[in-house]
């Protein structure tokens, strides 16, 4: 139910994102020029719905609202979506919309889905680290879901290529090596803030609870997509990895990604509560 | 609706490589005639309006005559004869009248007529023939708006169908998919094994497309140094090749060779000094020169003469499948035309009314001579101007609304014209 303007406005958000999948998965069948550009529009009128209940939602808590799974959910999504149209602005990815958008819908309504009351700040979390490392990590876990889903679309590509079935899939996708160099990138750039991410993490943990490390779950599992990731660009810089390898890494990672990001919370109780919240 | 024949109207004449030989297209394309084709028609004084296309496939002579069958004939004779060819040879000709003129033309302009339908080169052929006749001053209004139709039309046709979409040969299939594997050509190096012509012609289309280096392989060296003289690339010996492969993104082979030149453990050596780089080898020689489960290396790609040219047959069904589409465009985008052609008449239609009505006037006028006797001039010129003015006033109305019709959709105009035709008893064509 709709019951505040907070509602109304992620709703309405989530409404574009929706219709903005509908129209670049038709795009991505008839590859129509004109409906490419009626969806991205449409996604950008979403994410500005979004933003606005990002700042409803922080004018009315207080504090940046990235403390909850329906908070952290949203917010990913509306990094994701904002990642995907810079992306697009620099060098256009043929058929990424189809592959983004209906991730960022489906984050989104999963965050509807979430409960959302706003509950006072615990005083551990009181800290001007707050904005700053939550930021930070879903920054890195948005650019770390664009390099998956570009992942996604090398392999595809690839098989196309390899097995010679040259039929609409191979037509709608982009150049293999012009996934890679993308994939490259995004990963590159989000091992970049991710280390931020780790670091500013420590920090405030030295800040909240005296230790820079203390191998909580939350702390051991991120050690270990970071190592993961660094693992990938290592190989990719110096040996050239590249191509399928590097695609599979790239998704065998994001799972790791993932589990960091939900998964440590849900299974294991440590000092990151967002979690604890989801039903 | 065909137009009557005897009737002004516009005509096609011409060859394609269908209907002629070679020696009778170059023979009338007059290349070496004393006197400009566009010139030489025009002289003949049976056509009003000439445009004149030639063209490796086609030569063809479009016009605008006001007798359509005068013209063809005199056009047929004089051609032929000018070109050295007797009038038995007049069955390669075709002749195209009305609107299988507009017809043939517009399919002409969107590549519907060609060897490979759907190839691109011949609408700026045509725009070339255009321009001449423009420069020429041997078009008029007619031809003007046809010619830019035919633009137009072949435009709207690359846009709404996948005419040209897609590779109908070995060569142009083989650099598509260097695309999907590379992206950018721009700066990637190409290898040629063998001196086939199909491999060049390949790697001339690699080169068109950006492809910046070239390294040519040849069992005689000698050979191998001439094609990459001609080809602007560095020629190795087929020893050299393990080496080459380092450092290049695509090879083509084509040798006679027997045995493989080159085999799988070559390439899966070949990887790491490349850095993994994408690799993608065409092998277009039979037998194949490529040992077949390179395929299986990763990061490589290889295609045989079989894959590309299951490739070219499926482009090419698929062309056949979109040219009835654009045959459809033709269809309507002619009888559009036809019609723009009828409101022409309008401007004879108005003169014949105004004729009709001052042939009226006058006759009238001179009836009553003998009952006008006794008035003076002033008066005399009084009636006169009155009957004048008595007509201006009655015809006023329906011509401003037959001029007015003819911008407001060509529908309405045809049917007010042919009302008006029919209430003042004038005939459309202004006689």
């Amino acid at each position: 139910m709709i019951k505040t303007l907070y509602e109304l406005l992620l709703t309405g958000a989530l409404c574009f994102y929706t219709l903005a999948t509908v129209i670049f998965l038709v795009q991505f069948i008839t590859l129509k020029k004109r409906m490419e550009k009626a969806a991205t529009g449409i996604l950008c009128a979403g994410l500005l719905f979004h933003t606005s209940a990002i700042a409803v939602r922080w004018a009315q808590a207080g504090h940046i609202p990235l403390v909850h799974m329906h908070e952290s959910l949203s917010f990913l999504s509306i990094v994701i979506v904002a990642g995907f149209l810079l992306a697009q602005i620099k060098n256009r990815l043929k058929s990424l919309g189809a592959f983004v958008t209906p991730l960022a819908s489906i984050l989104l309504a999963c965050a509807l889905t979430q409960e959302r009351t706003i509950v006072p700040l615990p005083p551990a979390l009181q800290s001007i680290w707050l904005p700053i490392h939550a930021t930070i990590s879903i920054v890195a876990y948005a650019i770390f879901t664009i390099s998956f889903l570009i992942a996604v679309m090398y392999l595809i590509q690839e098989r196309q290529i390899k097995t010679k079935k040259l039929g609409g899939i191979f037509q709608r996708l982009p150049s293999l090596d012009g996934l890679d160099a993308i994939l490259g990138r995004t990963l590159a750039l989000g091992f970049a803030i991710l280390t931020l991410g780790i670091i500013t993490g420590s920090i405030w943990a030295e800040e909240a609870w005296g230790a820079y490390w203390s191998w909580d779950p939350k702390e051991t599992w991120s050690l270990v997509t970071w190592l993961l990731y660094a693992a990938i660009l290592h190989q990719r810089f110096t040996i050239g990895w590249r191509g399928r390898r590097a695609a599979t890494m790239t998704i065998i990672a994001f799972l790791v990604l993932i589990f960091t990001f939900l998964g440590v919370n849900l299974l294991i109780p440590g000092e990151h509560s967002y979690a604890t919240r989801l039903q | 609706m065909p137009q009557d024949s005897s009737k002004p109207g516009i005509l096609l004449l011409g060859v394609n490589h269908k209907t002629a030989e070679v020696g009778i297209r170059e023979r009338l394309a007059m290349v070496n005639s004393d006197i400009p084709p566009l010139q030489f028609f025009s002289s003949l004084n049976v056509c009003d309006e000439v445009v004149f296309l030639s063209t490796c496939n086609r030569v063809e002579v479009i016009a605008v005559a006001p007798s359509i069958e005068n013209a063809v004939a005199k056009i047929k004779l004089h051609w032929l004869e000018k070109s050295g060819l007797s009038l038995k040879d007049a069955s390669n000709l075709y002749e195209h009248k009305a609107d299988d003129a507009i017809r043939h033309l517009f399919r002409v302009a969107s590549s519907l007529d060609s060897m490979v339908v759907g190839e691109p080169q011949i609408l700026g052929q045509l725009k070339d023939a255009y321009k001449k006749a423009d420069e020429a001053k041997t078009t008029g209004t007619i031809l003007n708006r046809l010619m830019h139709k035919a633009f137009s039309v072949a435009k709207t046709i690359r846009t709404e169908t996948r005419i040209a979409s897609n590779a109908v040969s070995i060569s142009y299939a083989a650099v598509e998919l260097a695309k999907k594997i590379f992206g950018e050509l721009k700066g990637k190096r190409a290898m040629l094994i063998g001196a086939g012509e199909m491999a060049e012609l390949a790697a001339q289309h690699l080169m068109a497309n950006g492809v910046s280096k070239l390294i040519v392989a040849n069992r005689t060296l000698a050979r191998a140094v001439e094609l990459a003289d001609k080809l602007h690339g560095k020629a190795v010996s087929l020893d050299e090749i393990p080496d080459a492969l380092h450092e290049v993104d695509i090879v083509i082979s084509s040798t006679g060779a027997p045995g493989y030149v080159i085999t799988a453990e070559q390439v899966k050596k070949a990887m790491r000094p490349r850095k993994h780089n994408l690799l993608f080898l065409i092998d277009i020689a039979v037998p194949r020169d490529i040992e077949p489960n390179v395929n299986n290396i990763e990061n490589v790609y290889l295609y045989d003469i079989d894959d590309l040219s299951g490739i070219v047959e499926t482009n090419k069904a698929e062309r056949e499948k979109e040219a009835l589409k654009a045959e459809r465009i033709v269809e309507a985008e002619v009888i559009k035309f036809i019609s723009w052609l009828k409101c022409l008449d309008i401007v004879p239609l108005i003169q014949g009314i105004q004729n009709k009505a001052e042939e009226t006037r006058l006759k009238e006028l001179s009836r009553s001579q003998s009952a006008l006797k006794g008035l003076t001039p002033e008066q005399l010129k009084a009636i006169d101007t009155l009957t004048r003015s008595l007509v201006q006033k009655l015809l006023h109305d329906p011509i401003v609304s037959l001029r007015k019709s003819h911008s407001e959709g060509e529908e309405q105009a045809l049917a007010l014209m042919d009302a008006a035709s029919h209430l003042f008893k004038v005939n459309g064509s202004g006689k």
